[in-house]
């Protein structure tokens, strides 16, 4: 014990304070790569000094003052540098002038213009995540190489293309104005979703979810709703995220093997977080037109509130998705809807509107589509076209533990498949 | 900051109503009246186009042409000066270039003074 768990501790507490104190920076300074390095020095720093002079009053503004002084240190050194930033801080006021300082004396919270400018539509969308993940989440780009499973040179890489382009065709850091944020928002949810979806279904690897990924995507969705608090789809995202997060305990055996939703021991599912959820779920669709996060979460929510698959609402989980087609247009979305319907109406209706879907693009290659064709199949009794069906799945799944319970549904429908 | 705006026209049957000339005169007076444009110039019809290349030797060779084989034909260019990438892209969006099939690239120009 001692010394290094209260390191860890520190480490995790600064998680949280980086992002901020790196937001402030950001917005000093103009300059991500300098906001970034003279961050990590002041939190070194913090290592060293707090566990010896007990932790400041203020710890915020401690590490931003040492912070900019590690800052203007650098930039004293290196007068180029210091001539460029000097310039895009004439050019960055003349945009957008710097607020007053706050009268308390605590640090504004300006990490949302981080969000913005992390999640800018002129990045590739694969960027805009890792950028997210290391500026606002705090994590290590080691760290976020391992959450989309790829080496840490090819994460090191796309940061590096991330925050060149910001800097060189000078994406500001600002929050957009009301008029744009229906056009910007979206895109920051959007990071956020794709965070928790690596971690809820991871793509590929040993496991079936990594809850430490979910759980920084939460985290993030937590810490955006209290910088919007009037965005209603903030609240549904959030809601959403709580009320799937919530099933994971029951989503995998002792094994660590898939247990579908009809099968899972509802017990096992958090209330704590339901609760939370279906609150945010009243936030998020009251006061105005739906939003298609308030809408999934409300899906969610009428999932998490049924004691089992039989007593599901699903008449109105298919009237939520029409909903949600109506709003979001999605092959995936429709592919959910068609499971609702055969939930409803019978397993020949569901694969009627399935096979509607075949020549979707958006479907090719993705494995929940032959998977749930194979299980209306099978529930049918339709056994060589659900064999044919699980192993097309079979050729697309990503995680071992998906692998492993194709298998075992194909050997259901067709024992002397020889596949291992 | 100055940037580079690339005016991509639709091919005529991709094009689906185009920006009328009022609609550019309109967006010319308010860059202007800005004070964000630096210079700019639609160009003649691409058939007018003639490529020269020098190969290694010093040889040039002259051709007709590029003719677009994509579906967008550079039909223009401004530069724009503007604090960042969002106002630009605010710019762009204005641009009847980037309406009815066509699109707008915005390039930052390198400054190589800083």
């Amino acid at each position: 014990m001692g010394e290094r768990a209260a390191a860890t501790s520190v480490e995790a507490m600064f998680r949280e304070e980086r992002g901020r104190l790196l937001a402030s920076l950001v917005r000093r300074f103009g300059d991500l790569d300098l906001a970034e390095e003279v961050a990590s020095e002041a939190i070194e720093a913090a290592l060293v000094h707090w566990p010896v002079d007990g932790v400041p009053s203020r710890p915020g503004a401690w590490l931003l003052t040492t912070a900019r002084r590690k800052a203007v240190d650098r930039l004293r050194r290196d007068q180029a540098y210091a001539a460029r930033l000097a310039v895009l801080q004439v050019e960055a006021d003349r945009a957008d002038p710097a607020p007053p300082a706050d009268a308390d004396g605590d640090l504004p919270d300006e990490r949302l213009q981080l969000f913005f400018t992390c999640a800018h539509p002129a990045l590739p969308a694969e960027d805009r995540v890792a950028l997210t993940l290391r500026c606002l989440a705090g994590l290590t780009t080691p760290e976020v190489a391992r959450a989309f499973l790829v080496p840490s040179a090819t994460m090191a890489q796309r940061i590096v293309r991330a925050k060149k382009k910001i800097r060189e065709a000078r994406i500001p850091f600002r929050v957009p104005g009301a008029d744009e944020l229906p056009e910007r928002l979206p895109g920051v949810l959007q990071v956020i979703y794709s965070i928790f979806t690596e971690g809820y279904a991871a793509s590929s690897g040993p496991d079936l979810q990594r809850l430490d990924v979910a759980e920084e995507a939460i985290r993030l969705a937590r810490i955006l709703r209290r910088l919007l608090p009037a965005e209603r789809e903030v609240a549904g995202l959030l809601g959403l995220l709580l009320l799937i997060h919530a099933r994971r305990a029951a989503r995998t055996g002792p094994g660590g093997e898939v247990v579908l939703l009809d099968d899972q021991d509802r017990r096992r599912w958090d209330r704590a977080l339901i609760a939370e959820g279906a609150d945010l779920v009243v936030v998020a669709l009251t006061g105005g037109p739906p939003g298609a996060y308030g809408v999934q979460a409300a899906i969610a929510a009428l999932h998490d509130e049924a004691v089992d698959v039989a007593s599901t609402d699903w008449p109105q989980i298919v009237l939520l998705y029409d909903v949600l087609l109506a709003l979001a247009p999605s092959p995936i979305f429709a592919l959910n809807r068609a499971a609702a319907i055969a939930m409803r109406d019978g397993p020949a209706a569901g694969l009627a509107l399935l096979d509607d879907l075949a020549g979707e693009p958006r479907l090719r290659g993705y494995h929940p589509y032959p998977t749930a064709r194979a299980d209306l199949l099978h529930r049918l009794g339709r056994f060589p076209e659900a064999a044919a069906a699980y192993r097309e799945a079979l050729d697309l799944v990503g995680t071992d533990p998906e692998r492993a319970h194709l298998l075992r549904r194909l050997r259901a429908v067709d024992p002397a498949d020889g596949r291992l | 900051m100055k940037y580079l705006l690339l005016i991509n026209a639709a091919t005529a049957e991709e094009q689906c109503e185009p920006a009328s000339f009022e609609d550019w005169v309109v967006y010319d007076k308010a860059a202007k009246e800005a004070g964000v444009l630096v210079d700019g110039h639609s160009l003649a019809d691409l058939t007018t186009a003639t490529a020269v290349r020098v190969g290694p030797d010093g040889e040039r060779t002259i051709t007709d042409g590029p003719f677009a084989e994509t579906r967008e034909v550079l039909g223009g260019y401004l530069v724009i000066d503007v604090p960042d990438l969002d106002v630009a892209l605010d710019w762009a969006a204005r641009c009847p270039g980037s309406r009815g099939g066509g699109s707008v690239v915005v390039r930052p120009i390198a400054d190589f003074e800083s």
